[in-house]
């Protein structure tokens, strides 16, 4: 294909009579941030699991990084950090046997020294990390992401359930990456995370991408609120292509 | 931290060459099969229930055992008399005889009484006495012929002669020396079960399995690192109730410490790989409870741990002896007791071997990582 990060055409993925996925495509360049937007149950877990090579699509093709999942996974895996949604890291382990651990599969990446530093956990190094705050926990999921020096991030939905403070420390520490050359897919369905971190964004709902492009371009053309009390969100822009809230759960 | 490029954490120090390392120069502590191993070992130290269920629990049923049996050569039989005038006699004669304990029982507690072991016959008053007993209780026939003899003696029976008796100690022959290796043997099982089982199913609950599969960790590697973890612990699983049999209750161990090692070790890895392949889709502690208590039950009742399985019926035996776990506590039984060597107890061996392999291969195909 090219020289993107992440291609993918025609995906799609069906459970029994679901369909989680139907004909999905996109890319996403080298070095952007890109977020797959929409509401719980629109299919964005699916796809990036399809595309972290978690799950094998019905149908699509798929390429990471130049790479097939079928011909090079191990050495795919080599280059990626993946923080899923929802996992909880052993409880019983500290914050330095989890990174060791994880240090561990990687055959070259950064030293524990360094992945605590990046996350500022040099304090809880010895910590258990069943006794970390959410915000905690979630840095170190990230750092264990990062252990192998990836040159590409798939995050599924990294700040939900933390306080505003502990998302702001996330965000600095994603852009941090980000301007030393990495690439980022990510999802959420927290619209000012979307417009503050990503690039380009993709609106998905009911397993199909029905708008994309740059968060302020897809304001401009699509979000300007009918009531103008406040500046046009991708809130507004779902709203205007469903009639219906993002997060009306 | 050292290094002074290093200053906000992703300034780009990995421009510089990176840390590669082949497989060859990887330290030992830094290969995933070490540290995979080396977090399961940490999981189960740090849950003190775990710890005390492997470690301190066949030492607290050993010594309640040995409280409740204690030798059988000294212990008395129970004998029940209605209190009151009418058993007089029967009591002054069966007081003065050897090895028998008397016990009032009222005429409306004797059932209960019986059932309980409190006592193993009644003996009614008439003329002759009559002995209320249960036949099929092996102490209640010896009571019946204990009883039997001292009143017989008692009311002049000639002697036609007195047989010399030369008491045997024959080691290993005690109950509590006879129970030890089973309960090493229930041991292994549950706690393999038990020990990889549960693990495997709470990283799956965690959805750990699936981020660890999301790495370029091997799937083999993390499933013999549980196995591993396992081994490690083995041998003071093994050793440390054996220790304190001879010590507490003077028990003798016959066979060398690395033959029953070894067998031990053999056991242990046909039941994690059992362990292995019940977890191999369990979504719940429930799902997993479940299907280990379907395997254990049957096992623990007719595998010989606290009665010989040699009581069930020759029809079933077949059946029985194809069990891991008969086949591990009669290997253990012969390697500690009789100090038998390996090749004495190849047929066990197998036995568990196969049970070791067959579902360790299951395990791998059916495994779900998500």
């Amino acid at each position: 294909m090219t020289g993107n990060a992440v291609s993918c055409e025609q995906l799609r993925k069906s459970y029994g009579d679901v369909v989680a996925v139907a004909d999905l495509t996109l890319s996403v360049e080298r070095g952007e941030c890109f977020g797959l937007l929409g509401p719980n149950g629109a299919g964005k877990t699916t796809t990036i699991e399809i595309l972290e090579g978690l799950l094998t699509p019905d149908a699509g093709e798929v390429e990471v990084l130049g790479l097939r999942w079928a011909d090079d996974g191990p050495a795919l895996r080599q280059r990626l950090g993946i923080q899923l949604q929802e996992t909880q890291l052993a409880d019983k382990l500290t914050v330095e046997e989890t990174l060791r651990l994880f240090r561990s599969f990687y055959t070259r990446g950064r030293t524990i020294e360094e992945l605590l530093k990046i996350v500022e956990l040099e304090s809880k190094r010895t910590s258990r990390v069943g006794r970390l705050s959410g915000g905690q926990k979630q840095r170190l999921s990230l750092a264990c992401a990062l252990a192998g020096d990836p040159d590409l991030l798939f995050l599924d939905e990294p700040t939900t359930g933390l306080d505003p403070q502990s998302r702001r420390q996330l965000w600095t520490l994603l852009e941090q990456f980000r301007s030393r050359g990495g690439t980022i897919l990510m999802t959420t369905h927290y619209m000012d995370e979307a417009e503050y971190l990503c690039d380009r964004v993709a609106v998905v709902d009911q397993g199909r991408i029905i708008a994309h492009g740059a968060p302020k371009e897809l304001i401009a053309r699509l979000g300007q609120p009918k009531v103008t009390t406040h500046h046009g969100t991708l809130e507004d822009v779902f709203m205007a292509l469903t009639g219906r809230h993002l997060r009306d759960e | 931290m050292s290094d002074p490029n290093v200053v906000s954490g992703f300034s780009r120090t990995s421009l510089d060459p990176p840390v590669v390392s082949g497989v060859s120069r990887t330290p030992f502590t830094g290969r995933p099969l070490v540290q995979l191993t080396l977090a399961r070992m940490r999981e189960f130290i740090r849950e003190p229930e775990a710890v005390f269920w492997t470690f301190g629990f066949p030492i607290v049923v050993s010594l309640a055992l040995a409280l409740a049996f204690p030798s059988r050569a000294d212990r008395p039989v129970a004998v029940g008399l209605y209190p009151g005038a009418a058993t007089e006699s029967l009591r002054s004669t069966l007081k003065g005889s050897h090895g028998i304990t008397i016990r009032d029982v009222r005429p409306d507690d004797e059932r209960r009484a019986l059932r309980e072991g409190e006592v193993n016959i009644v003996v009614v008053p008439t003329t002759p006495p009559t002995y209320r007993f249960d036949p099929a209780r092996e102490e209640s026939r010896l009571a019946r012929a204990v009883v039997d003899d001292a009143l017989k003696r008692a009311a002049g029976r000639p002697e036609p002669w007195t047989a010399q008796e030369q008491p045997q100690e024959v080691a290993g022959s005690r109950y509590i020396d006879w129970f030890i290796p089973g309960l090493i043997g229930m041991g292994i099982m549950s706690n393999g079960m038990w020990g990889i089982g549960f693990g495997i199913v709470q990283a799956r609950m965690r959805k750990l399995l699936k981020r660890m599969v999301a790495s370029p960790m091997r799937r083999s590697e993390y499933l013999l690192a549980q196995l591993f973890a396992r081994m490690v612990f083995l041998p003071v699983e093994v050793l440390l109730p054996l220790i304190f049999a001879v010590v507490a209750f003077g028990m003798p161990v016959n066979g060398g410490a690395v033959t029953i090692t070894i067998v031990a070790l053999i056991g242990a890895l046909s039941f994690g790989a059992i362990g292995l392949l019940l977890a191999s889709r369990a979504r719940t502690i429930e799902a997993i409870s479940g299907l280990m208590n379907l395997l254990m039950l049957p096992m623990w009742i007719v595998s010989g741990i606290f009665f010989s399985s040699a009581n069930f019926p020759a029809a079933v035996q077949p059946f029985i002896h194809a069990l891991p776990l008969t086949a591990l506590i009669d290997a253990l039984r012969a390697v500690i007791l009789d100090g038998a060597t390996l090749a004495g107890v190849r047929s066990e061996l197998l036995v568990l071997t196969i049970w070791g392999v067959v579902p360790f291969f299951t395990s791998l195909k059916l495994f779900s990582w998500r």
